[in-house]
């Protein structure tokens, strides 16, 4: 009896499987809560596993300048285009601030001319869009741990939120990342790529480097780092413009 | 013959041997579940960027060694172009293969599943075996063989179950910016991450061969009864087994 339950249960088990692959192919199942907390299951198992496998200061390997790409795509918004941005743009980015605020014992805005004056680091790295393309390229900026601690990361924080000046569908890019990456030698404010000024299309004139994770993080035009608690009531919740438009998972490291 | 069957006939205590053991059943239908999913949402996910290179970089300003229109809905999970649902398919079911797969594994070679049916004995090695074996084949004669499979069937199934599925696995890993970081020698296995990339690629295509010829085999060697002996265990009365 236990062996014709066990067949049974095999068989139904298999035909519910087959059902639901080839029937329930419909977007309604696919963006059902229940599909997407049982598939996204694997988000926090790849979160945990990935930063358990590796020192947390494991760094991204670096290469050499002759690997660098002949051309860096720039992906996403290429031009935020906006009246404010192209004044800035005109004037070489003078009046560029990058603001720290939230939870910060010191908030404070710093320059582009104050940051190129700060001890910088220059990294090639291997950029990995979220498409499956890479880019190699040679990026210079300030370590994001020199601004934390000029600003000092008050009590309670846990995220950095990267705002940014590009709109997609008339919605502001923003990206976040955990203390974690936040502290990690790799983790840049990159105002330089191959020797010069970083191009309008790849994130003039400061993007974020956090380079263990998807190009989709790399946050380009940031005007401003927030340190928050939580993510839960920024935006759409998600932590992310593509987290919150598309569904894409909020740790980008595979 | 009738030896065999007698010490078959002990080891089971009085039962006849099962043709398949219940592991091998399980991680099969697993396996297979696991295999189109993913099958179907990596289709899905190269429809992001349907060019493959050689090495560490490339992208559309680079030459690609294989450019593709994208592959249509019926064919991918979901059936709608979305990169982010089709990740979501693609990483569950990436678990659901690899823990079943190091399962099977483990437990297989405990209960001597790879030893006694999948190891390839020095005689079957030999060239005359293997030529008898594709002359049986050619006459769609599938049941001969000593063991529970034949010298053909043994080394397909070793090489997707110890070459192409790892295959799939690892250059899947390498593909993980964090895991690339963690195991930065997947890198150089694979010779950069465009490289993994398209390798994923090209034994996506060789596992889909053998599923097309196993399938094949199936239909052509008594597809009611293979399917229902790897449903159930495929115990034979003996009089029935000769």
């Amino acid at each position: 009896m236990a062996r014709n339950l066990s067949r049974r249960t095999l068989l139904t088990s298999s035909a519910l499987l087959a059902g639901g692959m080839l029937g329930g192919c419909g977007r309604e199942f696919h963006k059902s809560d229940t599909v997407r907390r049982i598939l996204g299951s694997a988000e926090h198992a790849n979160f945990v596993v990935q930063r358990a496998l590796g020192d947390r200061m494991q760094l991204a390997r670096e290469y050499d300048e002759a690997d660098i790409s002949p051309d860096f795509q720039g992906n996403g918004t290429t031009n935020p285009a906006t009246a404010e941005y192209d004044a800035m743009a005109a004037n070489g980015f003078a009046d560029w601030r990058l603001e720290l605020t939230g939870l910060f014992v010191r908030p404070q805005a710093f320059s582009m001319a104050q940051l190129r004056a700060m001890p910088q680091r220059t990294q090639i790295t291997r950029h990995d869009c979220v498409e499956g393309w890479s880019a190699i390229g040679k990026w210079t900026g300030v370590p994001l741990k020199l601004l934390l601690d000029r600003a000092g990361l008050g009590k309670g924080a846990n995220y950095l939120v990267f705002h940014c000046a590009d709109r997609l569908s008339g919605v502001r890019y923003y990206e976040s990342i955990d203390l974690i990456d936040a502290y990690h030698p790799q983790t840049i404010m990159a105002h330089r790529l191959n020797g010069t000024d970083v191009p309008v299309k790849n994130g003039a004139p400061l993007r974020l480097r956090v380079e263990r994770q998807l190009g989709y993080k790399h946050a380009k035009y940031v005007q401003q780092i927030e340190a928050v608690e939580s993510l839960g009531n920024m935006y759409g919740g998600k932590g992310g413009y593509w987290e919150d438009v598309g569904n894409y998972a909020w740790y980008a490291g595979i | 013959m009738l030896g065999k069957m007698d010490s078959d006939m002990k080891q089971a205590r009085g039962r006849t041997t099962p043709k398949h053991r219940l592991m091998t059943r399980l991680w099969h239908w697993v396996n297979a579940a696991a295999v189109i999913i993913l099958f179907m949402s990596g289709l899905n996910i190269f429809n992001a960027h349907p060019r493959l290179y050689w090495g560490s970089y490339g992208s559309w300003g680079d030459p690609a060694w294989l450019q593709l229109s994208r592959f249509p809905g019926w064919a991918t999970i979901p059936g709608y172009y979305s990169l982010a649902d089709a990740r979501m398919w693609h990483f569950f079911f990436a678990w659901v293969l690899a823990v079943a797969l190091l399962i099977f594994m483990i437990v297989s070679l405990i209960n001597r599943h790879f030893q006694r049916d999948v190891h390839i004995t020095r005689t079957e090695w030999r060239w005359s075996t293997l030529r008898a074996d594709i002359a049986q084949h050619l006459r769609r004669n599938f049941t001969h063989g000593s063991g529970t499979y034949n010298v053909l069937q043994k080394i397909a199934y070793a090489l997707v179950l110890f070459a192409g599925l790892p295959l799939m696995i690892f250059t899947g890993l390498t593909m993980s910016p964090a895991m690339a970081a963690n195991w930065p020698w997947l890198l150089d296995i694979f010779g950069g991450r465009q490289s993994a990339r398209s390798i994923h690629f090209i034994v996506t295509w060789i596992l889909f061969a053998f599923f097309a010829l196993h399938i094949l085999l199936v239909l052509l060697s008594g597809p009611l009864r293979q399917v229902r002996d790897m449903i159930t265990d495929g115990t034979r009365e003996p009089e029935e087994r000769i």
